[in-house]
């Protein structure tokens, strides 16, 4: 579904990303970790053809995403507040992204209906403006944005942080759902070891821009990713 | 103590992103100021030798009779422009300065703010003159004294003005009304205010009355931030009542119909469009410099096309000049959902040209100057229609700057002005309708004039498509840098 090719990015004659080679194949749900600085946006941004790569290129479906805007009706994400549109309530957005996506008020309407829970009360007629809404509110919305319109890629970027315990349990569920249904390709990335390894069936970890470890999920991994990310600190004390 | 707020805040100045931008902006931006300065105290010193050689009147009551226009206007010009002092103190809450400190220092920094010392180059200039013609010194001194309170009153009354845009608005409207009832000679107010000022300036005693107004707005203005002191309360931006709308009737638009409704929430919803739309309706008046026949040096024929273009393109400048970055805030979002590049500009052209022709009905007033003078308002309609408005997206492309669509911060003079491919690019928008026009003025007649400028415009209609793909392409270059100046928030 998505492929990496030789991508880099430099700023200023520092590699932030650097990635030889990355296949993720279609419906496989995909965790990236690191910690921060690592490449993780980059990477995301360049999936979307937000940032323009120093060398490399990335395939989606077979298209090249610089070079194509084909990609873009089978892909949605959530990356940060960027993605959302601060003076529209949350329905005139939900709608405004169905409508992109062809998919009518009832359509929305229907989908939404779905995620009363995960919303807890919280957005939906509420009357207040995107702009006016709490970080984590802001969130939710953006998230269940990304899942109008049934499409085949979805790319979150730190879905986790901001969200209070209660929905990030149900977030995790939901992307669960999205495991079973047939060819959605997720891709998140997370600070949170435990969240990632619950939901994702591969877990790729970035430092400094390489991919060091890529990880099929095991009950082992939760320990293995640990045992890597306290390795740094005691490295690093070693070095200091 | 005193020495951190005042280095904070001349850091805060310094580092400001807008004014980091470069070198050339900078002296750009000095020169500007400069010429504000040089313009008020022009008129401040020779005000007084036009207005007793124009009107033969006493300059001093003719001035004293327009003062409360002067005022109000003034009162106008800040509520859009100056930015209240609240933005910065967030961050000094928690820490240990009294809060009354941090009020007064908000507040008397908005005096040294340049809405007020711009008054100054005016009054003083004048006033000197007041005195070099023999005007008593006592009294001349004390009207200016109550005229610098009235200015400072406007200053913290604008404190307040920020939160309730109702009364703002009444306001307004009451004061166009009266002077438009001033000009056809309806109803005179200034009979009524000017003898207020001329009571000052015989008995400078009375010049206490607006210091000790001032005096009281400052106490309010004190207390009022004071007690608002808390994140939830003064600190907090307005979070605006929602209203929702029903904009099912642009669906006629087919696919472009999702932005265009989006586009019209942008523009009702946000302070920074919506101050936009009010300059474009100003741009419409603006013929009547030309038209009226008010400066002589607007006479020439030329002239009409040029205030045509102004009059029916207020909303093409305005607008159309920032597309893309009102969509700045939410760009990657625009970049990356599944839009295509062509029908997003399409809706952005399309909702220039409605602006164009609703500009253009609007002024239909100028009918009153005449059937000729409208007709070059067609023509330059025409012409925005089919030239310029392909010209504002094309320059968009260019301009980089991020809006922040709740400020009015620079809503004018912003740094895009300056782009040397804008501005190279305001020689088709602006100087090519003139020159077709004097080419045909000169040769066969006014007519020809008008038919040139018409059919450049309609070509320019007939080569929409080419011209959108052109246009398509720079959007496509520009897109990975627009992305990273749009990041860096205004």
């Amino acid at each position: 579904m998505i492929t990496l090719h030789q991508l880099s990015k430099e700023y200023k004659n520092i590699k932030v990303l650097d990635v030889e080679s990355l296949e993720i194949p279609k419906g496989q749900s995909f965790g990236l970790v690191g910690n921060n600085g690592a490449g993780k946006t980059t990477m995301f941004s360049m999936l979307l053809d937000l940032v323009r790569p120093t060398t490399g290129y990335v395939l989606s479906n077979d298209i090249r995403v610089d070079q194509s805007e084909g990609w873009k009706p089978f892909t949605s994400a959530f990356l940060d507040e960027t993605f959302l549109i601060g003076y529209l309530t949350p329905e005139e957005y939900f709608y405004f992204i169905g409508e992109l996506r062809g998919q009518n008020k009832a359509d929305v309407d229907r989908m939404l209906g779905d995620f009363d829970d995960f919303f807890n009360g919280e957005i939906l007629g509420v009357r207040k403006y995107l702009r006016d809404l709490s970080k984590g509110n802001q969130k939710k919305v953006g998230i269940v944005a990304a899942l109008i319109g049934n499409p085949e890629v979805i790319i979150l970027d730190e879905p986790f942080a901001n969200l209070d315990p209660t929905t990030q349990i149900r977030l995790k569920k939901i992307l669960r759902e999205l495991k079973e249904a047939n060819g959605v390709t997720v891709l998140i990335s997370s600070h949170d070891l435990m969240h990632v390894t619950e939901v994702c069936e591969r877990i790729v970890v970035l430092e400094k821009g390489r991919m060091v470890k890529d990880i099929r999920t095991s009950p082992e991994t939760l320990r293995e990713l640990e045992a890597f990310f306290s390795g740094e600190i005691r490295e690093n004390a070693s070095l200091a | 103590m005193l020495q951190r707020f005042i280095s904070l805040q001349w850091k805060s100045f310094l580092r400001a992103a807008s004014f980091q931008t470069n070198l050339a902006l900078k002296i750009l931006m000095g020169f500007m100021a400069l010429y504000f300065i040089f313009v008020f105290s022009m008129l401040g010193a020779f005000s007084y030798k036009i207005i007793q050689g124009q009107l033969e009147q006493d300059p001093l009551q003719v001035i004293n009779r327009i003062l409360i226009f002067y005022l109000v206007g003034d009162l106008v010009f800040r509520y859009l422009m100056q930015r209240m002092p609240v933005v910065n103190i967030k961050p000094l809450l928690p820490l240990p300065f009294s809060k009354n400190k941090i009020v007064h220092f908000s507040l008397w920094k908005t005096v040294l703010s340049f809405f007020n010392i711009i008054h100054a180059f005016f009054f003083i200039p004048f006033s000197v003159v007041l005195l070099i013609e023999g005007y008593p010194v006592g009294n001349v001194v004390g009207w200016l004294i109550a005229i610098t309170a009235l200015i400072y009153c406007n200053n913290f009354i604008n404190v307040f003005l920020n939160d309730v845009d109702q009364v703002f608005w009444s306001v307004l409207g009451v004061f166009i009304t009266l002077g438009v009832l001033m000009y056809f000679r309806v109803f005179d107010i200034t009979a009524f205010t000017a003898p207020v000022f001329d009571g000052i300036y015989e008995n400078p005693v009375w010049c206490a009355v607006p210091v000790i107004i001032l005096g009281m707005l400052y106490c309010t203005a004190f207390r009022y931030f004071r007690n608002r002191l808390y994140l939830d309360d003064g600190l907090k931006g307005k979070t605006s009542e929602v209203s929702s709308e029903d904009l099912s009737w642009l669906n006629r638009f087919g696919s472009l119909a999702v932005f265009l409704k989006n586009d019209i929430k942008l523009i009702k919803r946000n302070k920074r469009s919506r101050t936009s739309v009010l300059m474009s309706v100003a741009f419409i008046f603006y013929g009547l410099l030309f038209f009226s026949g008010g400066l002589e040096v607007y006479e020439g024929p030329v002239w009409r096309i040029f205030a045509g273009i102004f009059v029916t393109g207020g909303f093409l400048f305005t607008f159309g000049q920032f597309v893309p970055s009102w969509d700045s805030s939410y760009y990657p979002l625009m970049m990356s959902q599944n839009i295509q590049y062509r029908d997003y500009l399409n809706s952005k052209w399309w909702l220039v040209v409605m602006g164009t022709v609703i500009s253009t009905v609007l002024a239909s007033f100028y009918i009153y100057f005449g059937w000729e003078v409208y007709l070059a308002i067609l023509v330059s309609a025409i012409y925005n229609v089919g030239v310029n408005s392909h010209m504002v997206l094309w320059g968009g492309a260019y301009i980089k700057t991020p809006i922040d669509l709740t400020s009015n911060k620079k809503a004018f003079g912003d740094k895009q002005a300056f782009n040397v491919k804008t501005l190279l690019l305001t020689i088709p928008k602006l100087i090519l309708p003139l020159l077709l026009y004097a080419a045909g003025h000169y040769t066969l007649g006014p007519n020809f004039g008008y038919l040139l400028v018409a059919s450049a415009g309609i070509a320019g209609f007939a080569f929409k498509d080419r011209v959108f793909n052109l246009i398509e392409k720079v959007y496509k270059n520009e897109k990975y840098k627009t992305l990273v100046a749009y990041k860096q928030k205004a």
